[in-house]
């Protein structure tokens, strides 16, 4: 039987599983033939699991029993930087080629226990470094929209994997954009929830103040459910917020009625796409008929978000990928002492952009330099903190262009990293503050290029995301 | 930032340099660099460097784990009876 996966969503699925309209198996194999259809031109994937099918009948079993729930028989697909047990996770490095996963992450062990069909590991750039999945140890990943043009990153290959109906959802991670930006490109819906909402364990760093687990949809709804099967407390994150606290937080800000949009104009005078402003200008007024109030906010210390975070991360980044010396996982090229060891492992294991980080990071962290780079950039952090608390007093969300360029040509970006890095311009603050935002599909340019707009709300209101997100799909 | 502030950030870090990879380094940090530098320009109130981020500890307790030692093991490149194995350190 053919089923219609271009309009398949988590809902509908679920439905025609429950009629027996057709199997998880026969769910899970409508996918797989796609995969091996585009897979080869898009890499998009870097393995696909071997025990699918297996895993399907599984779900299937819960179905037969009774036990469904809404992920039950759902397919999958995994950024190659989440742990699945007996799996390879590279983190698209050539570092980590043979680290075969030795537990499960939470979200995996959560996703599993729902009966979810993990369909396989997608490319990004490595570990997470980049705007374009072109920074990745197993080459580039096409953009299913248009083959000549990235499909943003870092989990560009989640992102490609969803749109070229190579899965019906697909969890990627963020540091900084990495599924608003690849969402954005790929004409998807991306959320990057508060950070400490949804477990770390088992993830592979890059920032740790700023990295969390994130989700593509096709539809609003699907990020939503997705968001709600995986946002809890995890005794084995140490940066997981416990409930009391998350109810403390979500408090403070019950009183929005969620009708006030404040759009920091003063940010986007340089740098952004004239087609991408027309654009959202046009999104602004449906809002403005839709009845919603529209405010100007001034956002001063925002605009130097982006350079505050290009010092934390490499800071942070420096630090993580110490960890990989080729002792106790991945990939180990000896040398004539340790010390040797250390560097012939980390030379051949490591990309440009990868070193270009440690070396930024090791600098930014050193003597002489430590406080006029990092203490300044952690002040900015926290005026920025201040700032964005302060702005959900008067509005009940910041309103955005989720990127400010169209999705750009292969190799278009990589030789100036300056000019990369600034495709996470709004991603930012979300990151660097820690509160949730959802990237929305926005339309398309008359070459048929995706763009999208992007909403922030106060610390775990993905409730609030979600609703003008819907109002957002219906206006459209 | 020179050639020599460069080889010292690489050995710091571990990192064996290409050749060529040092001036294209300093070429990248100047580019890099010259944008980050922007913040020196904001004023930020003279806030305490109190960091809102601590450690959150657990006891140092045994607690079962859902993979065994000899997984972990299997994933060091090279062991010797369950320890990792590397060459003389000292």
């Amino acid at each position: 039987m053919m089923i219609d996966l271009k309009n398949l969503t988590i809902e509908k699925a679920h439905k025609s599983l429950t009629n027996k309209e057709y199997s998880c198996r026969e769910l899970a194999q409508a996918y797989l033939d796609i995969i091996k259809e585009k897979n080869t031109e898009l890499n998009a994937y870097l393995e696909i699991f071997d025990d699918v099918l297996a895993q399907a009948d599984e779900a299937q079993e819960m179905f037969d029993r009774g036990e469904a729930v809404l992920l039950t028989g759902i397919p999958f697909s995994v950024k190659d930087n989440i742990l699945f047990e007996g799996h390879i996770a590279s983190a698209g490095s050539n570092i980590l080629k043979n680290y075969t996963a030795s537990y499960d992450s939470t979200v995996i062990k959560d996703l599993k226990k729902a009966g979810a069909v993990f369909l396989g590991r997608t490319n990004m750039d490595e570990f997470a470094m980049g705007s374009s999945t072109e920074t990745s140890a197993y080459g580039i990943t096409r953009n299913p929209i248009d083959l000549t043009r990235v499909p943003g990153g870092s989990s560009g290959g989640a992102a490609a994997s969803l749109a070229g109906d190579m899965t019906l959802v697909s969890l990627g991670t963020e540091t900084c954009g990495s599924v608003r930006e690849p969402a954005a490109f790929c004409g998807l819906v991306g959320l990057k929830p508060t950070y400490g909402a949804i477990s770390r364990y088992g993830i592979i760093a890059m920032g740790n103040s700023l990295d969390q687990v994130s989700q593509f949809g096709k539809t609003v709804r699907d990020a939503e459910i997705v968001f709600e099967s995986l946002s809890r407390y995890d005794k084995y994150d140490s940066t997981s917020i416990k409930d009391e606290l998350r109810k403390e937080m979500k408090n403070k800000s019950m009183g929005s009625a969620g009708k006030k949009i404040g759009i920091p104009w003063h940010l986007f005078e340089d740098g952004v796409e004239d087609v991408i402003m027309e654009n959202f200008k046009a999104s602004v007024e449906k809002f403005k008929n839709a009845g919603y109030e529209i405010v100007e906010i001034d956002l001063p210390y925002s605009k130097y978000s982006l350079a505050a975070y290009y010092i934390i991360m490499p800071a942070e980044v420096s630090t993580n990928l110490s960890r990989f010396d080729g002792v106790r996982y991945g990939t180990r090229v000896e040398g004539d002492n340790i010390w040797e060891m250390f560097k012939k492992t980390r030379l051949a294991g490591f990309g440009e952009e990868a070193r270009r980080r440690i070396i930024l990071g090791t600098y930014v962290l050193s003597h002489g330099y430590y406080d006029a780079y990092y203490n300044k950039a952690w002040k900015v952090r926290h005026a920025l903190e201040r700032e964005i608390e302060n702005a959900f007093t008067k509005v009940d969300f910041i309103l955005t262009p989720t990127v400010p360029v169209l999705p750009f040509k292969i190799g278009e970006k990589m030789s100036d990293p300056v000019s990369m890095y600034l495709c996470d311009i709004f991603s930012a603050p979300a990151n660097l503050t820690g509160i949730p935002a959802i990237a929305l599909p926005s339309g398309y340019t008359e070459t048929g290029l995706p763009m999208s707009i992007q909403f922030m709300a106060p610390h775990f209101r993905e409730d609030m995301l979600f609703d003008i997100g819907k109002k957002f799909e219906s206006l459209r | 930032m020179n050639i020599k502030d460069v080889q010292d950030l690489a050995e710091l870090a571990k990192l064996e340099l290409k050749e060529g990879e040092a001036e294209q380094l300093i070429k990248d940090m100047e580019g890099i660099l010259a944008y980050v530098k922007q913040i020196e320009e904001v004023d930020v109130p003279n806030i305490d460097i109190e960091y809102p981020q601590r450690n959150i500890w657990r006891e140092d307790e045994i607690i079962p784990a859902d993979f065994s030692r000899d997984l972990i093991v299997e994933q060091f490149p090279d062991a010797k009876d369950g320890f990792v194995k590397v060459k003389k350190i000292l």
